[in-house]
């Protein structure tokens, strides 16, 4: 117990700006599907089978205005298609995982997947039970998050406006320790081109995926200089 | 619910599973060629820097407040971070400026 206390703990404190970030937006994705004409229960069961955020918010209009199946099919690929290059770089990381594996691939999204490649696990604890707190965590505070949404948010009394700022936040910070720890510039000037690149050739909904597949492209010449 | 939506519903979430366990079935008998290992180290930092910049791609630069309760906000959590490495302290000292900016700006 002692162990995975410390595991928990620690997952808990890497996870808090996650759980202001993922209530907020929960309950926002929560009102926008109710309101759209959908079931309390389907924002619930969404976040806890689908849990892809950007994907699920994409769904509330594509939902109402009746898009086929299929094209929402290939708009979730798009959307979600960067977590590929995310398990890719976690292959070594998860590589000793029996337990939890299966749910840690299940439960990858942006945030856990910042904390898990940047906050080491404690020192006393094993490391698949700190991926797994943090992973389940983030996943409790979005099922949170939309559920208490779509039952109450149009009776949250207090302006929550810009707490989602907190993710931003996050990610500033885990791009500082990244600094501190991965000390070469390549990989921060091929990111910013990339974005660059992303931002004039495509769509608000598919940045994410244009710019990371363009910093990969971007960052393979550097191997030997690298390396 | 409609079977429409039952569907819709089942194709996201087949969708989002095969994107994030596509690379783990592929490598999962085979040994990841070395550009892999390359690539590893670097996609890290490369996303956190994509994610920060795709966090400010929606802002209106060119009207008021011209991103200022952003910009203000990032700076003072990377700076904050920098001198005290305290994420939680970073985190919430900058998501609160940012709060009091927008209301203010």
């Amino acid at each position: 117990m002692g162990k995975n206390g410390s595991a928990l703990r620690a997952a808990f404190k890497a996870s808090v700006p996650v759980l202001l970030g993922y209530v907020t937006i929960g309950i926002a994705f929560g009102l926008l599907l109710v309101k759209s004409g959908q079931p309390w229960w389907l924002a619930a069961v969404m976040s806890c089978i689908v849990f892809a955020g950007a994907a699920q918010f994409m769904a509330v209009g594509l939902l109402a205005a009746g898009t086929s199946i299929a094209e929402i099919a290939v708009l979730t690929f798009v959307i979600n298609a960067r977590h590929m290059v995310y398990g890719l770089s976690l292959l070594d990381r998860y590589e000793g995982c029996r337990r939890f594996k299966a749910y840690l691939v299940f439960a990858l999204t942006d945030e856990t997947y910042g904390i898990l490649t940047t906050v080491p696990p404690p020192g006393d604890a094993d490391p698949e039970a700190f991926y797994a707190c943090v992973s389940a965590l983030d996943q409790s505070y979005w099922v949170i998050g939309s559920t208490l949404g779509a039952l109450a948010g149009g009776l949250i009394p207090f302006d929550t406006k810009g707490v989602d700022f907190a993710l931003t936040a996050l990610f500033i910070v885990l791009l500082v320790e990244q600094v501190k720890t991965v000390r070469r510039s390549a990989p921060y000037l091929v990111a910013t081109a990339a974005s660059g690149l992303a931002l004039l050739l495509a769509g608000p909904g598919n940045f994410l995926i244009v710019a990371i597949l363009a910093a990969i492209a971007g960052i393979l010449p550097f191997r030997k200089a690298l390396s | 619910m409609s079977a429409y939506v039952l569907g819709a519903f089942l194709a996201m979430a087949a969708v989002t599973i095969f994107c994030r366990a596509a690379p783990f079935l592929f490598f999962m008998k085979r040994r990841p060629p070395a550009v892999v290992d390359y690539l590893q180290k670097y996609i890290p930092p490369m996303i956190m820097t994509v994610l920060v910049l795709g966090s400010y791609k929606g802002i209106s630069f060119a009207r008021a407040p011209y991103g200022l309760p952003e910009l203000a906000a990032g700076l003072v959590v990377a700076a904050l971070h920098l001198w005290k490495r305290n994420t939680l302290v970073s985190i919430f000292a900058g998501t609160a400026l940012y709060m009091i900016l927008i209301r203010i700006v």
